[in-house]
């Protein structure tokens, strides 16, 4: 017995495709709203598979009209039902869509991969795994609001008009949807326009749940309807995750009313390695930081901060690691990196890089076969970057590591402080006490000591200056959602 | 003594064992092994989907890398006779499955295993240096090293004395290998291969793992080997990951290969091909060969067997279909 | 024949000094029935400038100090004021026109929001904080940090009690303010100042101009070192307050929007008052051997 497509005797992986069998994609969708698929009244537009072009399902396109309807079929559940429902009936709705996610996890995480053009042994292992469970987590709070820290009767804010990225399609729409109907709100929800649906399949997982109607409204489209959903007057609350100049215009378009906000933006996360680090683990961790999801992950560590005195050690290994990844077919079990999400992103990533290049940094990727159609990025490492290079300062939102150096712990803190972003940041050390003072230091909203890139229900996520306010998950994520028992916006 | 051992060494790594106090600093200075990320990384790669083509060959190659084990009080000549024979064609139905690598037995069954595989090309291992406990006298170990080799053991498989290691006594520790080593040497000038047995086990922490991996490659191993199948845990994913880690780093450093063997606890061919994912992800596809890589096992090799037929005949075999030894 | 007043003019106080307005102007500031009481300097934006450098300044060192240690600073204004109460009284009697007794319970108020606030250095954390049960083998703590720098546009009406309503908040969380009093009634603050200076509050932790919200507050508000803003100070006038937070969305301060009116200070403060102002970070680590 020998390998396929080998000449010599090694161990080659054969295909391991997972079938798309399972996903029954209908050729055109409609909007969600008020519990039933319509219509919309804007001009219908093609979700694709990144990996290869193809056409999956056309989309409505939801306009201010739509909008409008959305946004009343909310206020009508919120008023009429889902705010008056004691809050353990609403858990019990919150655990039925946890079920069924689990349920059909399997058929969500393939069609998460196609849409997207994530690996689907992160759609299968870690984004639909991690959906259920924010629904079973929020779920328990829905009885529980009491506790919450808001004093002993906190009310629902209303309706939440939700904004979601691509990089994580049913993940986000989990944050955003989870805690805020826990929280007795009602929902409209729009999926970015390259990953509508997940999104569209979660609503089928509402009927199936016999969610009442209009307690989640999903609603497609592109900026524009995001902008006349952000800025509908019957909205009281807008959650948001995406670029920091959308999460900007935001802030302007809320100025002034008494809209609540969270803003989950962009990021440009350092990840420290310290000449002590567990140095295999801190590698795994850099791979994770930034090839997980192709780079496309707000909290990326996308800047790695390593001291000088083991920086060859460490790029040594590395490189040897990346050489490994195995960049393809996002469907085949094995692939580690997939498809870049659209044609759009591929050319931010290219610009970035090439800039990276023309600044003097040096520029280095395995040696991999990528495919001939799709959107494909080898993942890029480049050495020799200085703080005043595009690329160790502008969020590239691509499988793309800029490597810079430090001394002391003190040179490290500066340069990871130094950027107008503070979302997240990685300290590698075996010091303990090193480890408490770096997480002191660091101005962001997580801090992964000797890990990265970790998310949990219970782990509330957010940043410091330009990477947003307000924080999702754990007890912080519902309180986003409610208002203490006086009336909201007190003194 | 250790400057024989040292003159095929770097010099830095040379110097590291001069002394009690610079083994100590050497293995003290060498980067920790996060137990979380480990696992994490040894259990991702188990997610690995390994089909049809890959499948197969991955198969037949675990099968070229079982140690055959028997290691009981109860062994006894008819017992060898009758694994030896095993390891040497080890699906009677189907003359083109590949022997085992080795058969591994107490030194004083030795004599029987060679006299069965003659020059079939299956290697003798015989576990020695007061097997698994490793509790007597140096002299005594040293004997015991001999006698395995003198009666035709082309392979040794040494314990490393826990004790010594977990009071911090690095030195005794390395010189006992050292000294064994010297044990395993023919009179025609050739040696036998030794394997140095960590038991991970007893050695509980991922560091100290690495520390024994580096002491032992120090030493002259030319195996290491995580456990003697008699202690719980035994060989483990990320115990293995450790390791190989750790030959993948001293072929860096030295440019010499030196092998791996996770001994006890791995049962399924599931498991087998995990390990061969390990070894081709983490030392790289060097290692993916019986000179570098081996399945300390016993029941293993049935499993491989049945899933061998199974990926052959397209459909389930049974245990009445492979031997029983 | 009558003594002749020394009559006063009033100074900045910026990274624990007491500068005039690099401007130089001062306007005149009267008792709540019109008489000229003393001249206030009229803060600048090069003014508001200098003043987020050194709040940026003193922003390392008062953040890093212990909870504990912030508890005792501000307890000890509480104290310095209790001292100058008389001193505090005449202020706010002249600047709000109250009677004596109602000065003085306002008076009272505000040292007893000092010591409030005092208290809650080193229990935010424990009340805001959170120790997370994350599915798998890490540690895993959320706990609030202050924001950074803070300009905080006091309130125009309560030129004591609201000014110490939202300065304390601000400060015994951690972070450094840059206030802009009550525009017609800044000298409460100025006494306010006064007590700060000699109260072991670091130079740069609180900085207060005097002088106009609607001219200084735009400049604070688009500023990209400052991380927070209070618009406190432009209650009511909601075109203001619209301006102010579209400005601020420049770096994405954190904003804690104007009321439609002044509140009643008397009320005890939501915790919004001080958690609009920090920032929750979560830290995790594996556990393992």
């Amino acid at each position: 017995m020998v390998p396929t497509g080998s000449s010599d005797n090694v161990f080659a992986y054969a295909p391991a495709p997972e079938s798309r069998a399972i996903v029954d994609l209908q050729p055109s969708y409609g909007l969600f709203i008020d519990g039933a698929f319509v219509d919309g009244n804007g001009t219908p537009f093609k979700s694709i598979n990144p990996a290869t072009e193809e056409t999956l399902a056309e989309v409505a396109e939801a306009d201010e009209r739509d909008v409008e309807t959305a946004v009343k079929a909310a206020r009508r559940a919120h008023t009429r039902v889902w705010s008056r429902m004691p809050g353990s009936e609403r858990a019990k709705y919150l655990y039925r869509i946890a079920r069924i996610i689990q349920e059909r996890a399997r058929e969500l995480a393939v069609l998460e991969s196609l849409d997207n053009g994530k690996p689907f042994r992160e759609t299968r292992d870690i984004d639909v795994p991690v959906v259920a469970a924010h629904f079973f987590y929020y779920a328990g709070w829905a009885d529980k609001l009491h506790y919450a820290g808001l004093g002993t009767s906190p009310r629902p804010l209303g309706v939440a008009a939700q904004v979601i990225p691509w990089n994580f399609p049913l993940l986000m729409l989990a944050w955003k949807v989870a805690p805020a109907l826990a929280a007795g709100n009602t929902v409209v929800l729009k999926p970015a326009e390259t990953t509508p649906l997940t999104a569209l399949l979660f609503a089928e997982i509402c009927q199936q749940a016999d969610l009442p109607a209009g307690v989640v409204n999903i609603i497609t489209g592109a900026g524009a309807t995001g902008e006349a959903l952000v800025g509908h007057p019957g909205v009281d609350k807008v959650a948001f995750t995406g670029s920091t100049a959308v999460g900007k215009a935001i802030a302007r378009t809320v100025a002034g009313t008494d809209k609540r906000v969270t803003l989950e933006l962009g990021g440009k996360a350092a990840n420290i390695v310290f000449d002590d680090a567990p140095v295999d683990q801190a590698v795994e961790g850099i791979v994770d930081g930034i090839f997980f999801n192709q780079g496309h992950v707000c909290c990326a560590g996308s800047r790695l901060l390593v001291q000088e005195s083991v920086a060859d050690e460490v790029l040594a290994k590395l490189k040897r690691r990346v050489e490994t990844l195995r960049v393809g077919d996002p469907l085949d079990k094995n692939t580690d990196v997939g498809a870049i999400n659209s044609a759009e992103q591929l050319a931010r990533i290219h610009e970035l890089s090439a800039s990276g290049e023309a600044e003097g940094a040096e520029r280095w990727s395995p040696a991999c076969d990528l495919p001939s159609t799709g959107f494909w990025f080898a993942p890029t490492i480049f050495t020799n970057v200085s703080l005043a290079h595009r690329i160790a300062r502008e969020e590239i939102f691509g499988p793309v590591l800029s490597v810079l150096t430090f001394r002391t712990p003190s040179e490290a803190v500066e340069k990871a402080n130094n950027t107008p972003y503070g979302l997240s940041a990685g300290v590698w050390t075996d010091k303990g006490s090193r480890i408490l003072s770096m997480a002191n230091q660091l101005k962001a909203g997580v801090v992964w000591a000797n890990t990265f890139n970790k998310f949990d229900p219970t782990s509330p996520f957010g940043g410091f200056k330009e990477s947003g306010y307000g924080r999702e998950g754990g007890r912080h994520g519902l309180a986003a959602y409610l208002a203490a028992d006086e009336q909201d916006g007190e003194r | 003594m250790t400057a024989t051992v040292n003159s095929r060494l770097p010099g830095e790594l040379a110097d590291a064992t001069s002394s009690d106090a610079s083994l100590r600093r050497f293995l003290h200075g060498l980067p920790g092994v996060d137990q979380v990320g480990a696992e994490a990384r040894a259990a991702r790669l188990g997610t690995r989907s390994i089909k049809t083509t890959a499948k197969a060959y991955a198969i037949d190659l675990a099968i070229r890398m079982v140690d055959l084990t028997t290691l009981e009080g109860q062994d006894t000549p008819g017992k060898v006779r009758s694994l030896a024979s095993k390891a040497m064609r080890p699906d009677p139905t189907d003359p083109d499955c590949p022997a085992t690598a080795a058969v591994c037995v107490y030194p004083d069954l030795v004599g029987v295993a060679k006299e069965t595989l003659g020059d079939s090309g299956v290697q003798i291992a015989a576990v020695a240096t007061a097997f698994p406990s490793g509790r007597a006298a140096r002299d005594i170990k040293l004997a015991d090293t001999a006698d395995a080799v003198e009666a035709g053991a082309d392979e040794i498989d040494m314990v490393i004395d826990r004790g010594a290691f977990l009071t911090g006594r690095y030195l005794q520790v390395f010189e006992e290998i050292v000294a064994v080593k010297e044990a395993c040497a023919r009179p025609d000038g050739t040696s036998a291969h030794l394997k140095v047995i960590f038991e991970t086990g007893e050695l509980q922490t991922y560091d100290n793992v690495r520390r024994a991996s580096w002491l032992a490659m120090l030493a002259g191993a030319d195996f290491i080997k995580t456990s003697t199948g008699k202690v719980q845990p035994a060989a483990t994913l990320p115990v293995t990951l450790v390791m190989l880690e750790a030959v993948r780093d001293w072929r860096e450093a030295t440019g010499q290969m030196v092998g791996v063997k996770p001994a006890g606890g791995i049962r399924t061919t599931k498991d087998a091909i995990k390990y061969l994912v390990m070894v081709n992800e983490i030392a790289g596809p060097d290692w993916l060969d019986p000179t570098w890589f081996r399945f300390g096992a016993s029941s293993l090799l049935n499993d491989l067997l049945l899933q061998r037929t199974k990926m052959l005949t397209g459909r389930y075999s049974g245990p009445d279909y492979v031997t029983v030894d | 024949m009558a003594r002749i007043d020394v009559r006063k003019t009033y100074k900045l106080y910026i990274g624990g000094a007491f500068p005039r307005s690099e401007s130089g102007h001062s306007y005149e500031v009267t008792d709540a029935g019109g008489k000229f009481v003393a001249n206030a300097s009229l803060a600048s934006r090069k003014d508001a400038r200098d003043a987020v450098v050194a709040a940026r300044k003193a922003f390392g060192g008062w953040s890093g100090r212990t909870a504990y240690n912030r508890a005792q600073i501000v307890y000890r204004i509480a104290e310095v004021m209790e001292d100058r109460r008389p001193q505090f009284v005449t202020a706010v009697r002249q600047a709000e026109g109250l009677t004596a007794a109602r000065a003085e319970r306002v008076v009272d108020a505000a040292i007893d929001r000092l010591v409030w606030y005092a208290g809650w250095a080193d229990k935010l954390t424990q009340v805001v904080g959170n120790a997370n049960p994350v599915a798998g083998p890490y540690f895993n703590l959320s706990t609030p940090e202050p924001t950074g720098v803070v300009a905080v546009l006091a309130p125009q009406e309560s030129s004591l009690l609201g000014l110490v309503s939202v300065v304390a908040p601000v400060i015994v969380t951690g972070n450094t303010a840059v206030v802009v009093s009550s525009y017609e009634r800044p000298l409460p603050a100025v006494n306010f100042a006064e007590v700060l200076a000699t109260s072991d509050v670091p130079g740069g932790v609180v900085n207060i101009l005097t002088g106009a919200a609607p001219t200084i507050g735009p400049w604070l508000a688009s500023h990209m070192d400052v991380n927070a803003i209070d618009l406190a100070g432009v209650a009511g006038d909601a075109a203001l307050a619209t301006d102010l937070e579209v400005a601020a969305a420049d770096n994405l301060k954190r904003v804690r929007r104007a009321p439609a009116a002044e509140p009643d200070w008397n009320a005890e403060p939501p915790l919004t008052a001080m958690t609009d102002f920090v920032e929750i970070k979560t830290v995790w680590h594996p556990i393992g051997v």
